[in-house]
């Protein structure tokens, strides 16, 4: 007894349909939880500080050709739009090194457990707030 | 590769409401639903379930389905306690065993996906080939160079519970399938499930192949895709912990060069 011959054409047509399997969904159906929003807002604010470091190369070239060039950064930089560039900046830089030492954290096998998990992602959060808040009452409004 | 959007054929699209039935208490259940024989994209097919006729969990309420209104709908399903791992599925938007979530947990309508980023041979049946092909790239054995004892390897308490969190894990590909480096490098990356199996070998008293289990690691896909998001373990069904087992490793890839 032999098996029953499989045809070409059912053949061709099983590994058609294989190769043409549908992806489950995924990023648009997936919650959102804590730790993988500062993930992503890792990434983020680390693409901003890369671009960021453009406004001090800005103020230096300023400051290094002229009393009138810096003038011009300080206009540029001083109306409301500039400060609040500088002051988004000012929120990334904090927010990604409190990032880093979550991670430096992590990295030596600490603060890996759920709950220990959420104190330090909350921890990178209002930390950063805290520390853009200081430094600009300190450094800017005061 | 990080594509956030699905392909244009595999979107899925609204598909058909079925009958409501009778009955005071009832649940809307939105299901993924493809059919390979057909040509068509996948939809979204609305069920109502009579939840005093089921029982309580969300892999009920899909059974209940499957008897009362459509029994063409395809999904895996073994032991119903969690210990076979084959009813794993995207529920309310967490991966997780559809045996032992309990779908009054769950406010307003139940979703329910296939898990994400996966081909999908029907319904919410994916295709696993990948992953368990990941996880025979790891040799999950025991390998030994000493000859074998009479009686039986032995291991001491201490060394034993060494293996705790770690041998619970049942493969059900929750994790996986829940990280966006694997959505993205699932080809190359091994995911969180296998590095955990990975980490069960590399610490087990018995084994005498850590330095080689390692060098087949010592990769930048294979393990150091994994960017701490903790999605894996956050979703886990069996509350173990797969991104602390692959800092382990990343730990004693460090510690082997001291």
């Amino acid at each position: 007894m032999s098996q029953p011959e499989r045809t070409q054409s059912s053949r061709s047509k099983s590994e058609r349909s294989k190769s043409e399997r549908p992806l489950s969904p995924h990023l648009e159906i997936y919650r959102f939880s804590l730790t993988m929003a500062l993930s992503i807002l890792h990434r983020i604010t680390g693409v901003g500080l890369y671009l960021g470091t453009a406004l001090l190369a800005f103020w230096l070239i300023g400051a290094a050709m002229g009393p009138t060039q810096l003038d011009l950064v300080y206009l540029i930089m001083g109306n409301w739009f500039g400060q609040l560039i500088m002051l988004g900046f000012t929120w990334a830089l904090f927010q990604h090194m409190l990032g880093g030492i979550k991670h430096f954290i992590w990295d030596v096998g600490a603060g890996l457990e759920p709950d220990q998990r959420k104190v330090l992602s909350w921890f990178t959060i209002i930390g950063g707030v805290i520390l853009t808040a200081l430094t600009w009452t300190f450094f800017v409004w005061i | 590769m990080v594509e956030l959007k699905l392909p244009t054929k595999s979107r899925p699209t609204e598909g058909k409401t079925w009958p409501k039935p009778d009955g005071s208490n009832i649940q809307e259940y939105r299901v993924y639903r493809y059919n390979p024989d057909e040509n068509q994209n996948p939809r979204i097919d609305t069920f109502y379930v009579d939840v005093d006729e089921c029982g309580p969990m969300v892999l009920d309420g899909l059974l209940w389905i499957k008897n009362n209104v459509d029994p063409k709908l395809a999904l895996r399903r073994s032991c119903r306690e969690g210990v076979c791992g084959s009813c794993a599925m995207n529920v309310d938007g967490l991966n997780t065993l559809a045996c032992t979530k309990s779908a009054d947990e769950i406010s307003g309508v139940v979703k329910i996906f296939p898990l994400p980023h996966l081909q999908v041979i029907k319904d919410l049946v994916p295709d696993l080939d990948n992953f368990f092909a990941q996880h025979r790239s790891i040799e999950p054995w025991l390998k030994t160079t000493t000859p074998a004892p009479g009686d039986e390897w032995r291991q001491s308490e201490a060394a034993r519970m060494k293996l705790d969190g770690l041998y619970e894990c049942i493969l059900c590909a929750c994790c996986s399938t829940s990280c966006p480096s694997y959505w993205w490098n699932g080809d190359r990356y091994l995911g969180p499930a296998i590095l955990l199996q990975a980490y069960r070998w590399l610490i087990d008293s018995r084994d005498e192949a850590t330095g080689e289990r390692l060098d087949n690691l010592e990769d930048p896909f294979r393990l150091y895709r994994c960017h701490t998001i903790m999605n894996c373990s956050n979703t886990c069904p069996k509350g173990l912990n797969p991104a602390k087992a692959i800092v382990e490793i990343k730990k004693m890839m460090v510690e082997r060069r001291i």
